[in-house]
């Protein structure tokens, strides 16, 4: 682990390139690939047009699924002549997907840039579905448009439609642990052990692989925030009374230790437990980091806007791994949940929020990283005209939080090094 | 409102898209709001294209709404004319912005652009991306080639003596299914029989060569959804005359050729009588004879669907048990397609109703798209991909085309492959509870093993008794069970429909009926419902069973 250099103030009060142009990034909608995996017997029912469901087959599609737990109700032009009522139709559309699917118990109503700017209510829609379909299905939604919502933002308002209806824990509960963000179930089960050895007892994860799970939540829940784009759901639990445990976020060993600590801190785990229990993981990552330093160390990272991780992975790259950062480019930046992790970035750090993709294409082309980050849309092109890239979005469906993924995590930006070697070889 | 589990079409300016990317100098500038830009990986994954579509979006969010985003678009066109500097751009609004009405062709001619700007209607909420496509491709050629039309009543410029014949090939586009090597298999053949190619477009054409389609003989229409309704305004406007052969299959690419170069005014004899085609003789050697009659259930776009069927029964010997399009311009060519193998037209896009198809008449084989083969997975059917929609897979690195002699080829080694090979196929009629080749198992050239889920028996509707999930004990003794269900196969798909409330089977039939072969016994145990409830009976006995089999077989 690396100490913190007392003389850097990192980039807390650095300035900001805000940009606007055109963005070259996912919708929320996006959100739907992996959350529906996560919550096992959710459903998530897009009410959008046949944009919506083409952008949705267009990412998962390759999967051949036999039971697809997601689908989209296209408007057409009767809804919009008023022809139709499009509540009735609506709930023709879930009537008919539920008796198709008995098992489901969750059903996400989901709004996209159609169902908004025609101002469908789907919040009262989902209340009157509810109603119908109680106790068996519960019906909820939120909006992943991308006139509001950017890619990773769709789980964050997924998980903030989903608070008002965790249970309420007692005002005298005793002091729980909540983990926020959507992780691969391996992470979770590792982060579950850290905590029992830690002597958190309790502590549940949000959201929960099965809807007849939701954690509890009440003033004595603490939370932390695995993901840094949960800015809502955090909103939400705080609106419930939970509180939120300042941290840095569990990537890369530094910010795992220091995750881990935020929550030793608030539960009194001594200092001498603490490194006992992370001391194995500690040494476990220095060791998968050490192989691949030689192969990262000095190389200038690009990173283009997409999931709000940027910034943390760009913190344990420079930090852990003695990578160049050129630029970081986030979509949105929460100044309040991200400000341990702009501390940690190295002083001058060029950081960048919004975009305008061809003005900031000119800046990569013109700056020669050796690896950019960016999404699907530029990584061939970009490819062809020589750069290395790494996709972006490979870092959300990936397990990349943790001690144990610290090696995987580094190991995502060396493989696209290492092919381009071995093939120009 | 439609419930979409899967759509075979995008929306209408993805098919504006695939125009612009397939041609060179030209710019779309589409209204759109943030995250539209996913249609961008469709060209740069799926297709692996090394550049980014030609297409600027404005991307509006939220916020922008309650400001300008007509100035929004403005500006947009403005700084994607001065930075890519095409010869010609396209302007339109994605299904989010035609609610917000701002006019893109309106905004643009108040720009006053120094080059031609076509602005596309495309109303997203009726139309989709074949028609989406083809509307745009007959805007660019309007606008670009119409300045060059004759004036009407002009007679047409005769060929002169010693000229070679010369053609456009139209409909190549962007993502299109196998568009590549259909284009060099058809390119080939039309060099063969010594016929010159004025423009190939969408795919590689510039403003300028939409400029000069006039001066071709005559067009070669290679996809209809795409390129139909701009042959049909250059047939009259500049009197050229369009193929309407889509040369898919041998007999088709014959046909093809007799009909290019009637048009051409050449002697086709020699390029006929070398025409090379493993094809014909694979589907004639014994191994395939196992092939006649398969129950195939055919669909896709109107063109591949039609031909595939055509192929099906006249080349492989086949029985076409269902044909369908989701193509509904295209519903007339399907529908005259139905009325030749005796089967009802499926026009829909409607998945589910595909899928509800697709189980009721169980086929041991799905020639479909990509979303056939989540049904195909569902139900446990063999299928493979003969149109699109398609995903990354079918846009191979091979040489792989579907049209000319080389195309039959690809299409014979597709078809086949994903069926039971003939010899594992009589083993398993045999012989069973074979621990490795047993009936729910892949096929084993597959790689397929173990596993019961891997075929599990579709018919979901229908309750089996705990007691049959048992393995079924090794009988001897039965006769050839394929035949019960071969000859079952050929009955009256009406029968099925005509009685209300299923019989109910006795556990020695259950375990009868699974002796029969996977990849009939669906159609065997409708076959037997349908008997049963005919004749009244309340329990299916394995008397009932073998019944109903002679009955059918009358």
């Amino acid at each position: 682990m690396i100490a913190i250099r007392p003389e850097s103030k990192g980039c807390a009060d650095a300035p900001v390139l805000r940009e606007r142009g055109q963005r070259e990034v996912f919708c929320g909608l996006t959100g739907i690939i992996w959350l529906h995996r996560k919550i096992q017997d959710a459903f998530f029912l897009v009410v959008g047009s046949r944009t919506c469901a083409h952008l949705i087959q267009s990412a998962a599609g390759v999967m051949i699924f036999a039971e697809p737990r997601f689908a989209t109700a296209i408007i057409d032009e009767r809804d919009l002549a008023g022809l139709a009522d499009c509540n009735d139709e609506l709930d023709r559309v879930v009537t008919r997907l539920l008796e198709r699917r008995p098992e489901i118990k969750m059903l996400f109503l989901v709004g996209s840039c159609p169902s908004e700017v025609i101002k469908l209510d789907l919040s009262r829609a989902a209340a009157r579905l509810s109603g119908r379909f109680s106790p068996n299905v519960r019906v909820l939604n939120y909006s992943g448009s991308g006139i509001e919502t950017t890619f990773t933002q769709g789980e964050d308002a997924c998980l903030a439609a989903l608070v008002p209806a965790l249970p309420a824990a007692a005002d005298d509960a005793p002091a729980s642990l909540l983990v926020v963000g959507a992780l691969a179930d391996v992470v979770e089960d590792q982060f579950a052990r850290l905590f029992k050895q830690l002597g958190i007892e309790r502590v549940r994860f949000f959201p929960p692989r099965h809807a007849n799970e939701l954690p509890e939540v009440g003033p004595n829940t603490r939370f932390l925030l695995a993901q840094p784009f949960l800015a809502d759901t955090a909103r939400m639990l705080e609106a419930r009374g939970a509180k939120r445990l300042a941290a840095p976020f569990p990537l890369g060993s530094e910010g795992t230790s220091a995750w881990l600590q935020a929550a030793a801190d608030s539960f009194a785990v001594d200092a001498a437990t603490f490194d006992r229990v992370t001391a194995p993981g500690r040494q476990r990552a220095a060791a998968a980091l050490a192989r691949l330093r030689p192969q990262l160390a000095g190389k200038r990272v690009f990173f283009f806007p997409d999931s709000q991780l940027e910034i943390p992975i760009a913190r344990f790259l420079a930090r852990e791994l003695g990578m160049q950062l050129v630029e970081v480019g986030t979509p949105y930046l929460h100044r309040q949940h991200l400000a341990e992790e702009l501390a940690l970035l190295p002083e001058g750090t060029a950081l960048s929020e919004g975009q305008h993709v061809d003005n900031q294409l000119d800046r990569c082309r013109a700056a020669q990283p050796d690896i950019v980050v960016c999404g699907l849309g530029l990584a061939n092109p970009l490819e062809a005209e020589g750069l290395t890239t790494k996709w972006a979005i490979e870092l959300v469906f990936t397990p990349i939080h943790g001690f144990e993924q610290a090696g995987d995590l580094a190991e995502l930006f060396a493989r696209p090094l290492v092919r381009r070697m071995k093939l120009v070889a | 409102m439609q419930l979409t589990l899967w759509t075979y079409e995008g929306p209408p300016h993805v098919g504006a898209m695939r125009i612009a990317t397939a041609m060179k100098n030209v710019h779309y500038v589409l209204h759109a709001p943030q995250g539209d830009t996913y249609a961008d990986l469709l060209f740069t994954m799926i297709e692996r294209n090394p550049k980014r579509p030609p297409v600027t979006y404005t991307t509006f969010q939220a916020r922008d709404l309650g400001g300008d985003t007509a100035e929004l678009f403005k500006t947009a066109a403005r700084d994607a004319f001065e930075r890519f500097k095409p010869q010609a751009m396209m302007v339109g609004a994605s299904c989010t912005a035609e609610l917000i009405q701002d006019d893109p062709g309106g905004l643009c001619k108040a720009l006053d652009l120094p080059i031609p700007v076509v602005a596309l209607e495309l109303p997203s909420y009726q139309r989709k991306e074949n028609w989406g496509a083809s509307e745009t491709f007959y805007q660019m050629v309007r606008a670009l080639a119409g300045p060059q039309a004759p004036a009407p009543g002009t007679a047409k410029p005769q060929r002169q003596a010693g000229q070679r014949p010369r053609c456009n090939i139209l409909g190549p586009a962007a993502l299109g299914f196998r568009h590549r090597d259909d284009l060099r298999e058809i390119s080939g053949l039309l060099a063969q029989l010594g016929i010159d190619i004025n423009v190939v477009a969408p795919l590689n054409a510039t403003p300028a060569d939409l400029a000069r389609l006039g001066d071709a003989h005559f067009n070669v229409v290679l996809y209809p959804e795409i390129a139909t309704l701009t042959a049909t305004w250059l047939t009259r406007t500049f009197g050229q005359p369009a193929t309407k052969t889509i040369p898919i299959g041998t007999g088709a690419t014959r046909e093809f050729i007799n009909e290019v170069a009637a048009l051409a005014g050449i002697d086709p004899t020699a390029v006929l009588a070398q025409a090379a085609s493993n094809a014909p003789w694979y589907s004639k050697s014994v191994d395939s004879t196992y092939l006649t009659n398969k129950r195939v259930f055919v669909f896709g776009d109107a063109t591949h669907a039609v031909a595939a069927a055509r192929v099906a029964t006249q080349e492989m010997g086949f029985q076409v048990v269902g044909i369908g399009t989701y193509s509904r311009e295209f519903a007339r060519e399907v529908r005259e397609a139905a009325k030749l193998y005796g089967v009802e037209p499926l026009i829909s896009d409607d998945y589910l109703e595909i899928e509800a198809k697709i189980v009721e008449l169980q086929p041991e084989l799905v020639l479909g798209t990509q979303m056939e083969r989540h049904i195909a997975k569902r139900v446990g059917v063999p299928c493979a991909v003969i149109s699109a929609p398609v995903h990354v897979q079918d846009f191979p690195a091979r040489y792989s085309p579907q049209m000319g002699f080389e195309g039959a080829n690809v299409l014979f080694d597709t078809w086949v492959h994903p069926l039971m090979m003939g010899l594992e196929e009589h083993l398993i009629g045999m012989f069973r509870g074979d621990a490795e080749f047993h009936e729910d198992a892949a096929p084993s050239h597959l790689g397929g093993h173990g596993g019961k889920a891997a075929r599990a028996e579709a018919a979901p509707q229908i309750h089996v008794p705990a007691a049959l999930a048992e393995p079924v004990a090794v009988a001897a003794g039965v006769g050839n069970d394929a035949s019960i269900a071969s000859t079952a196969g050929q009955a009256d798909e009406r029968e099925s429909h005509t009685v209300a409330a299923p019989a109910t089977w006795a556990p020695d039939a259950e375990k009868e009926l699974r002796k029969i072969p996977f990849f009939v016994r669906g159609k065997a145990r409708r076959n037997t419902e349908a008997y049963a409830q005919d004749k009244r009976v309340p329990v299916i006995t394995v008397e009932t069973l073998y019944d109903a089999k002679a009955h059918f077989s009358r």
